[in-house]
């Protein structure tokens, strides 16, 4: 975003202010007779109002006009707030937003219905006339017509607090004398005795003689400010037969003075059509306000304490590359130097993740909305509550985040929770309740999406997963694998196609784009007591801390984060285990697989080889590699289009040395231990 | 000596114009998110004008201008007051509290500098 373009600013603003009469407005839902909502859906829709046509967006100004009347007169205590009063401004909202974001035409049509909806919520909600009144109805001060051809003689006394509020008379002289030629008599006969003088009073008065060929408007625009309070008497001077030749000229220095120049302050909005048309006929200019993060002013001061640091140690390398410290001491210098900008670079790379950080409050907040309307859709009663908004998660994932949630949050409203009569039934309360949390766990964040509503039906998800061929009708399935068939592309139950869900997103594609987060989704359910969903994120997608290993001549990186421990294959294990892939952890078996094979480097073993044992969730796998390395900040590359189906590995990374490591996928690593387990489980 | 200006307002994009014309006009400007970042901008330097908006969060203008006006050192300081008000009611309220003058969104920037001019005189 541009720095001078209010227009581009006003567009970011005007996307939190949406937000904020929003969040508002639900929050109003609740509580319908907050005073502090009131207002603070008031002041949104004023300064949207304002700003709007100052920048040009005269549609939107008008538009936001009158729900701001419609909101004034509940502000006033003039009308209720109502529950219909809020949908109607919710759905006006949106269309506000249209307006903003100017995307074609028939927005006409759409406002006049949602203006019609206000009136129809307002005139309901009480008996006086409604406020609806066109934006351009603001009061024009008529232009005073009178002129003078020779002049005027004025006679004026200010209020007596006028200088204390900052008028100077002095200066209202000064604009008499740009008028035309003055003649001025100050009138001393009110200034009181010392003893009784205020001097931040005005006591004195003028008589002015005006000359010249000015209008009575222009006058006027001198004591613009003061007029209401002042005395001020303005006549014509005495006309001398011989100045004006007739009436008609004077007729036309009055109509070109009221048309030229700037006009007069009060007289602004005659004018409010004429500043910038052209932000809302241009539509493509619109720049998305996604691209841009606010950062709090602290850790912008931790970045520049950073590069300042930075900075030193570079002039310290410089001295050291010029030779000017003695030899004997330059290895370990440049040592101390190479260890100040690991230490650097490793605090820089943090505190640059940190600006690109915020809170999911700003993810969970959409939810209200979608929420609020998918209840009015179903008739159900759903109370949502969050929990942990403040974790932090980085921005592109947060945009990213969002359409699975929505779907997941659909999911629940819809089929998730019953309807009221139902839950009743059930013995529950007639209100569902969905529940987001967030919270971070290591380096990664969990969001969980819980309903207390009916749950996944098994019998449902089985038939279903034998119809299409996914299970045997007699196969034996754990309860956990039966509930992830709901994420095989295509699969749904008849009962789930609604017009709510009817987005095309199904469960496959939610679980393939928290895997392509680098995260996992696991979901789990009671009969009659609800669902929950788990997402696992990374807190970041560009840089992780890295276990680097060596299987043969090749080099990988495993994720720290799931790194559980190393240890030892020792010889014993290495034989007893041979055919059987198990090391005993603490008394738990743990499968493992050896990387030599799957990658199949032709290599003599090792003799000493090391496992490495990764979790996710509950689940461990070891891994045995020929060497640990040691741990690599690894900046993450995506892999090429030709090789981004290599399921086992999530990217790769560019190491010290120039060569390539390949970083391995943790989830699809464990998910191949595990079926090597139960395969072999299956075989006895 | 170039005049000092503080605005106050809460939309940052009409910060941004009325810095933009101000500036432009040669005019040094300051700039306030609400009543109480006014009165603290208005307490560290004395300011030559102040321009602010009626409607804000935490401190309104009302008020605002109310506080500045008990202040000795702000006496005589002009205060114009920006108003989308089509009613005369929050204009008298505000000449009552000691504002100076007015100025109604929308404006024109040659507006804004005029009334600037016409209040501080250069």
């Amino acid at each position: 975003m541009s720095l001078q373009d209010p227009v581009a600013a006003f567009r970011i603003e005007a996307g939190e202010l949406l937000d904020q009469i929003e969040q508002g407005l639900l929050d109003l839902g609740h509580r319908l007779d907050d005073r502090d909502l009131v207002d603070e859906v008031f002041r949104g829709l004023h300064t949207l109002k304002g700003s709007g046509a100052m920048f040009g967006f005269d549609a939107l100004a008008e538009f936001t006009h009158h729900c701001e009347t419609a909101f004034d007169r509940v502000r006033k205590g003039l009308a209720p707030a109502t529950q219909e009063l809020v949908a109607v401004i919710l759905s006006a909202r949106d269309h506000m937003r249209a307006l903003i974001e100017g995307n074609g035409s028939g927005l006409e049509a759409t406002g006049a219905a949602i203006l019609a909806e206000l009136q129809a919520a307002i005139d309901g909600a009480s008996d006086s006339p409604p406020a609806v009144e066109p934006a351009g109805a603001v009061p024009v001060v008529p232009v005073a017509a009178a002129g003078s051809g020779s002049g005027w003689r004025l006679s004026f006394r200010l209020p007596a607090d006028a200088m204390a509020n900052g008028t100077n008379p002095l200066m209202l002289l000064d604009e008499l004398r740009e008028l035309g030629e003055c003649r001025i008599v100050a009138r001393t006969d009110k200034v009181p005795p010392l003893a009784d003088l205020v001097p931040t009073e005005c006591h004195i008065g003028w008589d002015v003689e005006l000359r010249g060929d000015i209008s009575r408007a222009d006058i006027d625009d001198v004591f613009i400010f003061v007029m209401d309070d002042m005395e001020l008497s303005v006549t014509p001077l005495e006309v001398a037969a011989d100045d004006v030749p007739g009436a008609a000229p004077v007729a036309g220095a009055d109509g070109s003075a009221a048309v030229q120049g700037v006009a007069p302050p009060v007289l602004a909005a005659i004018d409010s059509a004429a500043p910038g048309k052209s932000p809302a006929a241009t539509p493509s200019a619109a720049p998305k306000s996604g691209e841009s993060v606010r950062v709090p002013a602290e850790r912008l001061d931790e970045l520049m304490d950073r590069v300042g640091e930075l900075v030193i140690v570079q002039s310290r390398l410089s001295q050291l590359a010029s030779g000017q410290a003695s030899a004997s001491g330059n290895e370990l210098a440049l040592r101390s130097i190479s260890e100040e900008i690991e230490r650097l670079a490793g605090e820089l790379r943090d505190t640059m993740m940190v600006l690109r950080m915020v809170p999911v409050a700003s993810l969970f907040s959409r939810f209200r909305r979608l929420v609020h309307d998918l209840a009015r859709e179903t008739g159900k009663t759903i109370a949502l509550s969050t929990e942990g908004e403040t974790t932090e998660v980085d921005k592109t994932m947060i945009e990213r985040l969002a359409d699975p949630m929505v779907h997941l949050i659909r999911n629940a409203c819809d089929h998730g929770l019953e309807t009221p009569q139902d839950r009743l039934a059930a013995g529950k309360p007639a209100a569902g309740q969905v529940h987001l949390s967030a919270h971070q766990a290591g380096g990664e964040v969990l969001i969980t999406i819980r309903d207390d509503g009916r749950g996944i039906d098994r019998e449902r998800v089985r038939a279903k997963a034998e119809v299409q061929g996914l299970i045997q009708p007699d196969q034996a399935i754990s309860d956990h694998d039966l509930l992830q068939m709901i994420f095989h592309p295509g699969f749904s139950t008849a009962a789930q196609v609604t017009n709510l869900s009817g987005r095309g997103v199904g469960m496959d594609v939610v679980k393939r784009t928290i895997e392509s987060l680098r995260g996992t989704i696991d979901v789990t359910s009671k009969p009659g007591e609800g669902s929950t969903v788990v997402l696992r994120i990374p807190l970041t997608l560009a840089i992780i801390d890295g276990l680097l290993v060596r299987v043969g001549e090749g080099r990988y990186v495993i994720p720290l984060g799931a790194v559980e421990e190393c240890l030892e294959l020792s010889l014993e294990e290495h034989l007893r285990s041979r055919g059987r892939s198990f090391i005993t952890l603490r008394d738990r078996l743990v499968p493992f697989l050896r990387l030599r094979e799957i990658f199949d480097t032709g290599t003599r073993p090792d003799p000493h080889q090391k496992i490495v044992v990764i979790a996710t969730g509950a689940e461990r796998v070891g891994l045995v590699v020929d060497q640990i390395i040691g741990s690599h900040q690894t900046v993450i590359k995506s892999m090429s289009p030709l090789h981004r189906d290599v399921a086992t590995f999530a990217g790769a990374t560019i190491l010290g040395d120039g060569g390539v490591a390949l970083i391995l996928d943790v989830v699809q690593l464990v998910t191949l231990g595990q079926h090597q387990e139960e395969r072999l489980r299956a075989a006895g | 000596m170039t005049a000092a200006i503080l605005t106050v307002d809460d939309s940052p994009s009409l910060r941004m114009a009325i810095r933009i014309a101000l500036t432009g006009a040669g005019y040094d400007v300051t700039e306030a998110g609400d009543g109480v970042e006014g009165l603290s901008a208005a307490a560290a330097k004395k300011f030559d004008l102040i321009i602010t908006d009626l409607n804000m969060p935490n401190m309104d203008g009302l008020t605002m201008i109310r506080e500045l006006r008990k202040a000795p050192e702000q006496a005589g300081v002009p205060i114009i007051f920006l108003t989308t008000e089509s009613d005369d009611a929050m204009k008298q309220q505000a000449k009552a509290v000691g504002a100076t003058g007015w100025l109604v969104k929308p404006f024109v920037p040659e507006q804004l500098i005029k009334v600037s001019r016409k209040v501080l005189g250069r």
